[in-house]
C-alpha cells in the first residue's frame, strides 16, 4: 500500500498531467478497452490533460456492456423454469433485456441473487440442493479463470445443481477486430486486470498491425504514464507493445491461469453487442464439462428482439460515437432511466460521462 | 409493440415521474437512499399526502417551530453487525433525525414487528441496546407496540419508531436553509456503517475489523447550538451516504455546494474495502455523523465544539455552498477537477471484470 500511496500523491500526478498536457505528438486517436479504465479516466477528468489533436475514445471494454440483448433474455428466461436459482454479478442486475431486466424479473418472484463470486454460487448449490442454481458467466479474461475453478470444484464435488450460463469474452480478438471497422484509432491503452492474465505480449498481433499498445495500471498516474508512452510512439512512428503497469503484468502473464482457461474452456466464435461475431473471442464449456453448461442443459425459448429505438450502445462500444453525441444520452437515457447497457453499467461509457460530468471550474 | 409493455420512448413529464415509468413494481433500488427512492416519495406519497414544513427535512415542525416530530423504520440485515444491533439503531437513528432539527428528544416510540421463531434472548439483547442507547441520547422510550407473524413474512425483526423533541430555543435549523458563503463540515469519517454491515451481511472479513458508527448525536448537536446558534442545516448522512445528502440539502436550499474530496475524512479500512468491492465512500451510510452547515465566520467556533465532544474528534471542513447552478454539488478531485457529485441511481453493487 506505500508504493500506492505514493503513486497517488497529488503532486506527482499533477506533475505527470503537465507532461502530457506538454508532449509534442500529431494529432491523434487513442483507445482504452478497459471498463476500469473507462472509469478511472471519467472519474479524474484525464481528458482535460491532453493535448491538442488528442482524442480519448472509449471501445468495447464493459463485459456487461457487450453481452448482446439475447444472452441476457436467455438468462432470465432460465430462471423463469422450475426450482432454477439464478446468480450473477451485481452489475448485471439493471441491464435492460427486450422485456425485463433481472431486477425486475426478481421482483416479479424469479429467484435471482448477487453473488461477489462464483464460488459464492458453488456454495449455495450446496447449500439449496433443491435449487438449480445457474450462474452468469460474464466478464473478459480476468473473471474466467475464477468461474473455471467454481466448475471444477462443482464437478469435484459431484455438484448435480450447478451450471454456468458462458458469455465470457476475450479482449485481443475484439481489439483486431477494431482494426477492420471504420473507427480511426492510433494507438491502445491496454487492459490492466486482463493483461495481469493474458500477458502483454498477446497484444504483439495489434502492434504487428501498426498500432501502439501500451498496458496501464489504474491509477491516474498509471494512465498518463501509458498516454505519454502512447503518443511517443506515435510521434516517433513506432508500433510496439509496452508496459507501463509492470508491476502487475509480465509478458506471458499469469501461467496458472491461463492453463485453468484452456482446462475449461474452448475458444469460440462470439456476438458482441456493437461489433457483431467476432470469431475466436468467446469461451465456451468443453464437451466434457457439457452438464455444467446452462446453455446445453436446459431448453429455454429466446425472442429474437430489436435493441430499443434510437439507442446507439453499440456505436458507442466500437468507438464510432462518444457518449454526448447519441441522441438520448442524458435526455431520456440516463443513469436513472437507461435504455442501454452503456448507461446502465457502472463501467459503461455512457454512464462514466454522465456521472463524472464536468461542473464548470468555479475557481 | 406487445400490449401492456410500457413504451420506451422520452418520457417529458415532471422529474418526479421518469422513473416510475419504467417500473410497474416496487424495486430494491426504491429503498436504498438514492434518486430512485426520492422519485418515489415525490411521486407517490408527496404528491398524495402532501408534506408538512420544512418539506424535506427528516423531522417535521409543529406548534409553530417548537417541536420536532419523526418516524423511522429498521430492517437492517443482519440484525447484529460489528459495533451495534438494529435496537441501537433504532434509537440513535431516531434521536439523529430530531437532532438535525436542533431538538433534543422528548420521547420516542417503539413497534415491532416479530417473526415468530426470533429467539427471545436476541430480542432481549437488541431491547437492552436500545435501553443503553436512550441513555446515552438522553432519551426514554414511552410507548410502543408489539405485533408478530408467521415464519417468513417478516425477517426476524422489523422496528419502527417515531420521536418527539423540543426544538432549542432561537434555533432555526433547516435543510433549506443554507445559504451561498457558507460553510459546510463534516462530524468525522464516513462509511463505517454500511461497510460493517455489509461485510457482515456477505461474511465478507477484513484484516482490520470495520465497525460500525452508530451512536446518538443530540447531546454533540446541544453543544454545538449551544456555540453557535444560527446553525443552518444539518443533515446525517444516512442511506445513499454523503452525496444523497449534499444533494438534498443543496436543491432544498437552491444552492450549489461544493466538496473537496480531499478534505473528505474515510477510514484507510473503509477506502480500502470500498475499493476492494467497487464502492464509493461518498456513497456508503454513516449513522452517527452530521453535516454542519454554518456561516463561514461561525466555522472555527463550530468545529472547536463539534472536535470538543467525543463523536465529534475528526471534525473537519469539507466544503462550502455557493451561488452557480441552483440544486447542484460540485466535487473538486484531487487533480483539481471538477466533477458533479450526483445522487446515487440504484442499489451500489460491485465491479466485474
Amino acid at each position: 500500500m506505500e508504493s500506492l500511496k505514493e503513486l497517488r500523491n497529488p503532486e506527482l500526478v499533477r506533475r505527470m498531467a503537465e507532461a502530457v498536457r506538454r508532449t509534442k505528438a500529431p494529432p491523434a486517436t487513442l483507445m482504452e478497452v478497459c471498463g476500469t479504465h473507462t472509469v478511472a479516466i471519467a472519474r479524474h477528468g484525464l481528458r482535460e490533460v491532453l493535448p491538442d489533436g488528442v482524442r480519448l475514445i472509449s471501445g468495447p471494454g464493459c463485459p456487461v456492456c457487450v453481452t448482446p440483448q439475447e444472452q441476457i433474455d436467455r438468462f432470465v428466461a432460465l430462471g423463469r423454469l422450475d426450482r432454477v436459482t439464478l446468480a450473477t454479478f451485481g452489475d448485471m442486475m439493471r441491464v435492460p433485456g427486450s422485456e425485463r431486466s433481472l431486477e425486475q424479473a426478481r421482483a416479479e418472484g424469479v429467484d435471482v441473487r448477487v453473488s461477489y463470486s462464483p464460488m459464492e454460487a458453488v456454495a449455495a448449490a450446496a447449500r439449496l440442493p433443491e435449487r438449480e442454481v445457474v450462474f452468469f458467466g460474464i466478464g473478459f479474461e480476468t473473471t474466467a479463470p475464477a468461474v473455471a475453478l467454481a466448475v471444477l470444484e462443482a464437478r469435484r464435488r459431484g455438484m448435480g445443481n450447478f451450471s454456468v450460463l458462458c458469455a465470457h469474452k476475450l479482449i485481443p480478438p475484439a481489439m483486431l477486430a477494431l482494426l477492420t471497422s471504420e473507427v480511426r484509432v492510433d494507438g491502445f491503452i491496454c487492459p490492466g486486470h486482463v493483461s495481469v492474465i493474458i500477458g502483454s505480449d498477446a497484444y504483439r498481433l495489434v502492434a504487428e498491425r501498426g498500432k501502439p499498445c501500451v498496458v496501464a495500471g489504474f491509477e491516474p498516474a498509471d494512465i498518463l504514464r501509458a498516454i505519454q508512452l502512447l503518443l511517443r510512439q506515435i510521434a516517433e512512428g513506432r508500433s510496439e507493445v509496452e508496459s507501463a503497469y509492470a508491476r502487475a503484468v509480465r509478458p506471458t502473464g499469469n501461467a496458472r491461469a491461463q492453463e485453468l482457461l484452456a482446462r475449461v474452456f474452448e475458444i469460440v466464435e462470439a456476438r458482441w453487442r456493437g461489433l457483431g461475431e467476432i470469431p475466436q473471442s468467446g469461451l465456451a464449456l468443453r464437451e466434457e464439462f457439457a452438464a455444467l453448461d446452462a446453455a446445453r442443459r436446459f431448453e429455454v425459448a429466446v425472442p429474437t428482439a430489436p435493441e430499443p429505438a434510437g439507442c446507439r450502445c453499440g456505436d458507442v462500444l466500437r468507438g464510432a460515437m462518444d457518449p454526448p453525441q447519441c441522441p438520448l444520452f442524458g435526455a431520456a437515457c440516463t443513469p436513472a432511466t437507461p435504455l442501454g447497457a452503456c448507461m446502465v453499467s457502472s463501467e459503461g461509457a455512457c454512464q462514466a460521462h454522465y456521472r463524472y460530468r464536468r461542473g464548470q471550474a468555479v475557481l | 409493440m406487445p400490449a401492456g409493455q410500457v413504451a420506451n420512448l422520452p418520457y417529458h413529464g415532471p422529474e418526479g415521474q421518469r422513473t416510475m415509468m419504467r417500473n410497474e413494481r416496487v424495486l430494491l433500488a426504491h429503498g436504498d437512499g438514492g434518486q430512485m427512492m426520492a422519485d418515489l416519495i415525490a411521486g407517490v406519497f408527496v404528491s398524495r399526502l402532501g408534506t408538512a414544513e420544512p418539506a424535506g427535512d427528516d423531522a417535521a415542525r409543529l406548534a409553530a417551530g417548537r417541536l420536532a416530530f419523526t418516524t423511522d423504520a429498521f430492517v437492517v440485515d443482519p440484525i447484529f453487525f460489528p459495533g451495534g444491533d438494529i435496537g441501537r439503531l433504532a434509537v440513535c437513528g431516531t434521536v439523529n433525525d430530531l437532532a438535525t432539527a436542533g431538538a433534543r428528544p422528548l420521547a420516542i416510540s417503539a413497534s415491532f414487528i416479530l417473526e415468530e421463531g426470533l429467539r427471545i434472548s436476541d430480542l432481549k439483547q437488541i431491547v437492552d441496546s436500545m435501553a443503553q442507547a436512550a441513555e446515552e441520547a438522553d432519551a426514554r422510550v414511552i410507548t410502543g407496540d408489539t405485533k408478530v407473524v408467521p415464519r417468513g413474512k417478516a425477517d426476524l425483526i422489523y422496528i419502527a419508531t417515531s420521536g418527539v423533541g423540543e426544538v432549542l430555543k432561537g434555533v432555526s435549523v433547516s435543510g433549506a436553509n443554507a445559504q451561498p458563503g457558507d460553510v459546510v463540515l463534516l462530524s468525522g469519517p464516513v462509511g463505517d456503517h454500511g461497510l460493517a454491515v455489509l461485510s457482515r451481511r456477505e461474511g465478507l472479513e477484513f484484516e482490520s475489523e470495520i465497525v460500525t458508527d452508530c451512536a446518538p448525536l443530540g447531546r454533540m448537536v446541544q453543544e454545538l447550538l449551544e456555540a453557535v446558534r444560527r446553525v443552518h442545516a444539518m443533515r446525517d448522512p444516512t442511506r445513499g451516504g454523503l452525496a444523497a445528502a449534499l444533494n438534498e440539502i443543496a436543491r432544498q436550499s437552491q444552492v450549489e455546494i461544493e466538496i473537496i474530496e480531499a478534505q473528505v475524512p474515510v477510514r484507510p479500512a473503509v477506502a480500502a474495502a470500498c475499493e476492494l468491492l467497487g464502492l464509493d465512500p461518498l456513497y456508503a451510510a454513516s449513522e452517527g455523523r452530521m453535516i454542519v452547515i454554518v456561516k463561514a465566520q461561525d466555522a472555527e467556533a463550530a468545529l472547536s465544539a463539534l472536535r470538543a465532544h467525543p463523536l465529534g474528534r475528526e471534525a473537519a471542513q469539507i466544503g462550502r455552498v455557493q451561488e452557480h447552478h441552483a440544486g447542484r454539488v460540485l466535487l473538486r478531485t484531487a487533480l483539481g477537477t471538477h466533477r458533479i457529485l450526483d445522487r446515487h441511481v440504484g442499489e451500489q453493487m460491485p465491479r466485474i471484470c
